[in-house]
């Protein structure tokens, strides 16, 4: 031992009950570097951190802080060592401010004023260079604020030893660099730093060396400029693992869903979607591209039944007495929809929120679909069971058996219990929303196979994404919303990158008036009046897109807008 | 007019002292995060271990040949009635705190465990007296109204400030303390924070456990004294069967319509307690008492509506209220 080393943690194993978290696991930090803590969802680090920063305390294995040797029994204990921990999910009071979270458990006098210990906190601040107003409640933060009072926390803890974990999850890339600028400038200044992540340009980014944990074992150490992503991902996944995404190519089928001038209000009373239309088909992915609050929500909720709209309407394929029907289903229950006879699957983006039922095992949560089918006061739960086991069989969910609870699986293993069980009602629609948020590697590209097979089959699939790089490769035409508009179908396989982005961030409402030139308002309110009449607004659709949008889709088939306006 | 204005205002302040000590005894408890609905069998407990308290301390002294000493007899009166609201609590905080049994449960079993409890003693050490208990009038005197030399006899003002029973400054003190306590003081902070999130407090390195059974037990123990005022001075030193029925319930209550807030309790448990009596000194014909009755509790509907209304994050009920905390829990 060192004095180089800051933390070395030795054959450590935890277990919860019969899961086994961590199985004689090793680490060391180093002192003045920053080390990355790669592995999949579900493989022991977050496990493994916690046990250094006193949530979890390890069933065997020792810690040496600084060479000697310690009992970590809370995150009191840890703090009195110098290990500060900056979690997944923050740990803030939203009522308090900046600098009482930032005081908060720390002795001292016992009144105190508020002026005092918040120019303390802007001393601080400053001398890391954050900007952060110490009177701010946390509830009126940003992601990034909070993470913000979080680090300031812990160095107003006087930590040297500083755990991340999965920091960037909720970031964007801008925010990002900005925190991987301030952890260099905290390792310049002599402190240790964990990185826990799975995005692997990150690592790259950002770190010193990475160990790399599989199913909660211990695979490697490695200094991270030896090494490359590719073997990082062969480490971490225990295989190779290509990175392309396939596309399948496959004819074109039936129109399957159309969405015809849909608008909607958002909770302030501003349009959240305005005159949306788009079809879907059978046999390919449609992508949906915008940055985040662009309507995407809003757009897949109220297509299943869930969101209120203003006007429009949505078309799905049915039949009726034996001749083939576009069925009007929009401001229908879910309930209703399927009694007609359509099949449409929606894995909603707040998976245990509107998907799952956390606090129930996997049988209970796919007999959700099914309970109200058969006769009689009692439910079948031999068909749910039976299904429940081919889905963990079939998609490698890793659980106990069919009674796991569903809040209790790694989000990888959620995300797949619930796409499985849409998947299994044999949809002709199938629309996702952010389906790989926060899952590892291996678990995206399983749930991106599923997407493909189930396009095989012929399903039409709406998949709402966030990362431009997967739309672009795995989706067959690409939809782009700005502002609750679309400002765009294009195809994926000729557009650049540069180009979407452009396309996301068009401010439609000022183009389309640039030559009648009504004020905002005053449009707003037109478009509100005329709302459920369809297609007697000239300027909807894609009438409306400028010069920027040339490349638009013309791969077969057209949106839903140009079809009634040839 | 003016008099019929003074009279109701003392009467309201007096009916609303044992309602603000149930209060600020549930504030600090709900602070921590714990929800005991078991304010009422608290008083309970406080009422007549209280009672007999000051019963005991005269039968001793009596049977010594001493001569009892009213300001004694209130003393022990007042421990005693904390000890016992803070027993019960303390039996509701290792079931939840420790145990981690659920709170709405476990509080109303302490509500009908203190209920039995009171009914229960009071009607066998009544017997054991012969037939029923009541202080002499040496421990009555010391609950009667203060008179304090010149204050008290300002007219009007006098009246409407300084001629109540000690209890009365002792609750408006124990609020004033609270509302310090909590806002003030860096204990306070990290109480409200075990309240709003104590996996927070938590990692903040405060012991969450400690926090919580150190608020609850003292926040048991006011409601206990909430208790006594009821056997000692709304029923002059009697116990009566069943005393205290409703107005731990009241107490409870208020706590919402004090929106947490000790010293705002003070102020609203003027309001209640004048709403408790106002029906004996304003009459409308025709108008049944039982609608007067009702008025505390279409008060808190009517406090209910509006806080959910705004839903102001800061005038709420502390977010981890009622939410037993388990650090290996994992989400």
């Amino acid at each position: 031992m060192t004095d180089t080393v800051a933390v070395c943690m030795e054959h450590i194993t935890k277990t919860f009950g019969k899961v086994c978290a961590n199985r004689d696991v090793s680490l060391d930090l180093r002192r003045g570097e920053i080390l990355a803590l790669l592995g999949e969802n579900g493989s022991g680090k977050t496990s493994l951190v916690n046990m250094l920063s006193g949530i979890y305390f390890p069933d065997s294995g020792e810690i040496f802080v600084h060479g000697k040797r310690v009992m970590i029994r809370s995150p009191k204990d840890a703090s009195n060592l110098g290990i500060g921990m900056i979690h997944q999910h923050f740990k803030l009071v939203e009522v308090f401010s900046a600098a009482e979270n930032i005081v908060l458990g720390q002795p001292g006098s016992l009144f105190m004023s508020k002026k005092r210990i918040e120019a303390e906190v802007a001393a601080l601040a400053q001398r890391y260079g954050f900007e952060i107003d110490p009177a701010k409640k946390v509830y009126a933060m940003s992601v990034s604020e909070k993470q913000t009072v979080e680090i300031i926390k812990i160095l107003y803890r006087g930590a040297d030893i500083l755990i991340l974990d999965e920091p960037t999850a909720v970031l964007t890339p801008h925010e990002t660099e900005k925190l991987f600028a301030v952890m260099r400038k905290m390792k310049d200044d002599g402190k240790s730093l964990i990185i826990i992540t799975h995005k692997l340009g990150e690592v790259m980014a950002v770190s010193d060396r990475v160990e790399v944990l599989r199913k909660g074992e211990y695979i490697a150490t490695v200094n991270t400029r030896d090494t490359g992503q590719a073997e990082l991902t062969e480490m971490m996944v225990g295989r190779p693992i290509s990175l392309r995404i396939e596309r399948p190519e496959r004819p074109v089928g039936e129109e399957r869903l159309q969405v015809v001038d849909l608008s909607c209000l958002n909770a302030e009373g501003f349009k959240a979607l305005d005159k949306v239309s788009f079809s879907v088909f059978g046999g390919e992915i449609l992508g949906i591209a915008g940055i985040a609050g662009s309507g995407q929500k809003e757009l897949c909720e109220s297509v299943a039944g869930l969101y209120p709209s203003i006007g429009g309407a949505v078309l799905m394929k049915s039949e009726y007495e034996g001749e083939p029907v576009m069925e009007p289903i929009l401001g229908l229950k879910p309930d209703v929809v399927s009694s007609k006879g359509i099949s449409m699957a929606f894995v909603p983006e707040d998976r245990l929120g509107m998907g799952l039922v956390a606090s129930l095992d996997i049988t209970d949560n796919v007999m959700l679909r099914s309970y109200k089918n058969g006769r009689g006061p009692f439910v079948d739960r031999k068909r749910p069971r039976a299904l429940a086991e081919y889905l963990i069989e079939q998609l490698e969910i890793v659980a106990t058996g069919p009674g796991a609870i569903v809040g209790r699986l790694s989000g990888g293993n959620v995300q797949k219990v619930l796409i499985g069980r849409e998947i299994a009602q044999d949809p002709t629609v199938l629309m996702v929303a952010y389906p790989v948020r926060g899952l590892d590697i291996n678990s995206s590209y399983k749930i991106y196979d599923l997407l493909n097979e189930q396009k095989k089959k012929g399903v039409a699939v709406v998949f709402i994404g966030e990362d431009l790089d997967v739309l672009l490769e795995l989706s067959d035409r690409l939809l782009v919303l700005s502002g609750g508009r679309v400002s765009g179908v294009v195809d994926p396989r000729t557009v650049t990158k540069e180009e979407v982005g452009l396309m996301m961030v068009q401010d439609l409402s000022r183009a389309s008036d640039g030559e009648e030139a009504p004020p905002p308002e005053q449009l707003r309110l037109d478009l509100q009046m005329q709302g459920v009449r369809p297609g007697d607004d000239p300027g909807s659709g894609l009438g409306d897109v400028p010069h920027s949008t040339q490349n638009v889709a013309s791969d077969g088939h057209s949106d839903g807008a140009e079809r009634r306006e040839p | 007019m003016l008099d019929t204005a003074t009279t109701l205002v003392m009467a309201a302040v007096l009916a609303g002292t044992p309602l603000l000590l149930g209060a600020l005894g549930e504030i600090l408890t709900e602070r921590s995060g714990n929800l005991n609905l078991g304010v009422e069998g608290m008083m309970f407990m406080g009422a007549i271990t209280g009672l007999i308290g000051s019963w005991g301390y005269e039968q001793a002294m009596a049977a010594a040949g001493i001569e009892a000493i009213g300001a004694v007899s209130a003393l022990i009166s007042l421990l005693v009635s904390f000890i016992a609201g803070g027993f019960g609590a303390l039996i509701y905080s290792f079931l939840t705190i420790t145990l981690r049994a659920n709170q709405n449960v476990t509080g109303l079993v302490l509500t009908i465990f203190g209920t039995g409890f009171a009914n229960f003693f009071g009607e066998y050490v009544g017997l054991a007296a012969g037939g029923y208990v009541a202080v002499s009038s040496v421990t009555k005197e010391a609950f009667l109204p203060l008179h304090i030399p010149v204050l008290s006899d300002i007219p009007v003002l006098g009246q409407l400030l300084f001629q109540y029973n000690w209890i009365v400054y002792f609750a408006i003190g124990v609020a004033v303390v609270m509302s310090l306590f909590l806002f003030k003081t860096r204990f306070g902070l990290n109480l409200r924070s075990v309240g709003e999130d104590p996996a927070a407090a938590d990692a903040a390195g405060i012991n969450v456990s400690r926090y919580r059974y150190m608020a609850t037990v003292i926040g048991g123990g006011i409601c206990g004294i909430g208790g006594m005022y009821m056997s000692m001075v709304t029923t002059s030193g009697v116990w009566v069967h069943g005393c205290v029925t409703g107005y731990g319930w009241l107490a409870v209550a208020l706590v919402i319509f004090a929106t947490w807030s000790p010293l705002r309790g003070i102020l609203v448990a003027g309001i209640f307690g004048g709403l408790m009596i106002v029906r004996m000194y304003i009459s409308i014909p025709g108008l049944p008492v039982q609608i007067y009755e009702m008025l505390p509790y279409m008060a808190t509907i009517l406090v209910l509506i509006s806080t959910s209304v705004r839903q102001s994050k800061e005038h709420a009920m502390p977010a981890s209220t009622g939410l037993n905390y388990f650090r290996e829990d994992r989400e």
